[in-house]
């Protein structure tokens, strides 16, 4: 209970709190964002890639669109990037005092996919109208390769707090020795990496899809719109198994290694075997309260046999304990859940897509479409706090504590409150300019401005780009 | 050379491509800001647009590159800064997401009073931005920063030679952009726009150069140690940095268009380097010395690796991109 807390802590412990609440919500902020660098260019250039084979116009027309609306979300993400790596310091100082050498290398690396993500991305995004349309069909791959490659090394981070090796402390403490492979390629690396870049894909195409759902309620049932949901929906419904899988193995490790974090995401109050596996609720001391229980289910998810011991939280002592065992439950719960629900989505569009190369006719489904996004932005979230929360006390498992790595500066509460203001106006500025842009393409409709892709580039352009405009995109042709 | 000392200059590297680059675009938004009101200033403020919109992510991730490699390379430098220049640092980071999306949101809308508004919020904040950036590096040289961090949050920084390389930055980033500007009208053919940078060239050259003899001034009673190695090791640097800038004057005033970017880039590059010179072997004057601040060795290899492929990959990549921007091939549209 953050709350009731709130009055009687010491500085430092308030400290703490407001530091751990502007990271939490400036990386929810952020995370989402950086899906979009993760996985957009891979769903847009999937169009671009229709449009120029198939001398697809309406493709053609969405890559375009999606690469307009990137340019937009990429800045922002640049800047909400830029803060967090600025609030390694302000927030959490003695984390990089102690451990800079140790997991800087990883965002060192990220660095290099960071700025040609950046560069490819201008050159696509700007590129539209001079480039051969090929030319600019390549320069778009690299931001795939880039992005994933990025992922891999920002997510190794979280992942090496989590499975921390790869270094030799004396006995004050500090780091003498790294072994660089050995921290970029840690056991939790494994599963945290595949499992973001996996959600990352998820996340854009049901956000992607969603947006055109609702177009397609509202009665914008033309070729575009149906194009617009089955190009990402497909790149989702292709990721979303994997995932699972990949989730179910990440699990079982986090039980392997992070039994504290694991008791509590599942409630498991005493250690023993024949665990119940328990469907939300609220976690007491008492056990669980109204939960559905399945006997033996978690044990047997654990190690494929209900004779599995599984640690219970009374064998944690408990100041390594992880707070808010009810909030990382329900949070691993809604995760897995909204995480089935989007499997059996993926699974109906394929079905009906592989029989009759259409979307299911009723509305329900276009319905389920359109709240498939923001279901898979909460379970982005719910994934990140049970990963993120699961593991305090500790910042780096088992060597420091976030309490020990906090600024002792003053005023966070105060930056917290400004950032929550920031973002505010950051987030609504977004969603506006996004929003002026799709009205202004819908307005446009059919001429679709004198926006042609490809035109040529003769100063005396102007002409000859409003003819062009007046003709059918033949893709290919340029 | 050691590899403490190889992984500061990698540092500078860095810190002199974001001061001429990440610079050039913050001054960008400066002449954004002075260009007056709508009709006025609208054709520069297109020229700006023009040359900023493909690049300015790209530039940007210099910062990135810096502050990963003082933290992973001298994590206790690193935290010695934030925990004592917090406020500023703040500042800055705020101007960085106000300049980011202001700059993004006022390219992609068409309402006029919302982008005045976006307009106004990138370039107030492309000022603001560089000037807390100064005051944190002259609050380092200044000798501010105590090794062990939690310096004094507001002593540190408010005291003339930060406030004064603060306006520095500023004026040096007006003065990159405005020469850069002139090739950039010049090559789209806009005579008109060409004398317009070309006089705000001249005018920042004079204004970042009375800077920064006041700075030198400053320097002398607030940060000795420096001032003491800048006119000496570091002096064939700020007669480099002179000579440039006089230079570039000369091309300017007698119209020519010859060398005008090398010429601004050496100037501003040569005081970059020549501050690192000034405060060798010191990364905070005069409480921590790059070897003290050294992470392990096996750490600063991968720093090089990372540098070497940058210089492979990146390096290249960026070139390419300028070239397609400086060959209009790239367009910004909204």
């Amino acid at each position: 209970m953050p709350l009731l807390d709130l009055l009687p802590l010491a500085a430092s412990e308030s400290n703490l709190l407001a530091a751990r609440e502007q990271m939490a919500f400036t990386l929810g902020f952020h995370i989402v964002l950086s899906c979009l660098g993760v996985a957009l260019p891979a769903t847009i250039l999937a169009a671009n890639y229709v449009a120029l084979k198939k001398g697809d116009a309406d493709a053609m027309e969405l890559a375009r669109r999606w690469s307009k609306a990137m340019a937009v979300t990429f800045a922002v993400g640049a800047v909400t990037g830029t803060v967090l790596s600025f609030e390694f310091g302000l927030l959490w100082p003695q984390f990089e005092h102690r451990f800079g050498s140790v997991f800087g290398i990883a965002f060192a690396i990220e660095g290099i996919f960071f700025f040609l993500e950046a560069i490819f991305l201008a050159i696509y995004i700007y590129g539209w109208k001079r480039l051969s349309p090929w030319a600019h069909f390549w320069s778009g791959v690299p931001m795939v390769v880039t992005g994933i490659g990025g992922a891999f090394s920002v997510v190794a981070a979280p992942s090496r707090m989590n499975q921390p090796q790869g270094f030799t402390l004396n006995a004050a403490g500090e780091v003498v020795d790294v072994e660089p492979l050995k921290v970029l390629f840690n056991p939790a690396t494994g599963y945290e990496v595949p499992h973001m870049i996996l959600a990352a894909y998820m996340v854009v195409g049901f956000l992607v899809a969603s947006v055109y759902a609702v177009g397609m309620l509202k009665g914008r049932r033309d070729r575009l719109h149906k194009l617009g949901v089955v190009i990402p929906l497909t790149i989702a419904a292709i990721a979303t198994p994997v995932q699972l899988f990949v989730g179910d193995t990440a699990a079982r490790e986090v039980a392997d290694h992070q039994p504290a974090k694991f008791a509590a995401m599942e409630c498991i109050e005493k250690t023993g075997d024949d665990q119940t596996e328990y469907l939300g609720g609220i976690c007491t001391e008492e056990g669980v309260k109204g939960a559905i229980g399945i006997p033996g289910l978690d044990s047997f998810l654990v190690g494929f046999s209900t004779d599995t011991e599984v640690i219970g939280l009374n064998s944690i002592p408990d100041n390594e304990e992880p707070p808010a065992h009810t909030m990382l439950h329900l949070a691993f719960d809604a995760m897995v859940g909204i995480g089935t629900a989007l499997l059996a989505l993926g699974a109906w569009f394929g079905f009906v897509w592989w029989r009759r190369r259409d979307l299911p006719r009723t509305p329900w489904f276009l319905r389920a479409v359109a709240v498939s996004g923001a279901g898979a932005v909460v379970a982005l979230w719910c994934g990140w706090i049970v990963t993120e929360v699961g593991r305090q006390p500790w910042i780096v498992q088992g060597y420091m504590r976030t309490s020990e790595a906090v600024t002792e500066a003053d005023g966070i509460w105060f930056s917290f409150g400004l950032v929550l203001l920031l973002y505010a106006g950051l987030g609504t500025g977004g969603v506006l300019v996004l929003r002026s842009m799709s009205r202004r393409w819908r307005e446009a409709g059919a001429d679709r401005e004198g926006d042609t892709p490809y035109a040529p580039s003769s100063p005396t352009g102007r002409k000859a780009l409003t003819q062009t405009a007046n003709r059918p995109v033949d893709g290919g042709g340029g | 050379m050691s590899k403490a000392d190889a992984a500061a200059a990698i540092l500078w590297v860095g810190a002199s491509f974001y001061a001429l680059f990440g610079g050039a675009d913050f001054g960008g938004g400066f002449w954004d800001l002075v260009a007056g009101w709508d009709e006025r200033g609208q054709r520069p403020r297109d020229v700006i647009q023009r040359s900023l919109t493909p690049v300015w992510e790209a530039n940007h991730v210099w910062l990135i590159f810096v502050l990963v490699v003082l933290w992973t390379a001298f994590p206790p430098a690193f935290s010695a800064i934030f925990t004592t220049l917090y406020v500023p640092i703040s500042l800055a980071a705020l101007g960085i997401v106000f300049r980011g999306a202001g700059f993004a949101f006022r390219k992609s809308i068409v309402r006029l009073q919302a982008r005045r508004a976006m307009g106004a919020t990138f370039a107030i904040s492309s000022v603001l931005t560089p000037f807390f950036m100064g005051t944190v590096v002259g609050a380092i040289a200044a000798g501010n920063v105590p090794a062990a961090g939690n310096g004094d949050a507001f002593s540190s920084w408010l005291a003339p030679l930060p406030l004064l390389i603060g306006a520095m930055f500023v004026a040096s980033g007006a003065y990159l952009a405005a020469v850069f500007l002139v090739g950039d009208a010049r090559r789209a053919g806009d005579g008109e726009m060409e004398t317009y940078f070309e006089r705000r060239a001249l005018g920042a050259a004079v204004v970042a150069g009375a800077f920064a003899v006041a700075g030198l001034f400053a320097l002398h009673s607030e940060a000795r140690y420096v001032f003491d190695r800048l006119t000496a090791e570091g002096l064939p640097l700020v007669i480099a940095s002179l000579l440039c800038g006089a230079a570039l004057l000369v091309v300017l005033l007698r119209g020519a268009r010859r060398a005008l970017r090398p010429l601004a880039a050496g100037a501003v590059v040569a005081v970059v380097w020549g501050w690192g010179v000034a405060q060798f072997p010191y990364l905070l004057p005069t409480s921590l010395r790059i070897d003290q601040a050294a992470a392990p060795d096996p750490t600063m290899t991968v720093i090089f690796i990372v540098f070497a492929v940058a210089a492979v990959l990146v390096l290249p990549s960026l070139g390419l991109l300028y070239t397609l921007a400086q060959r209009d091939l790239l367009e910004s549209e909204h």
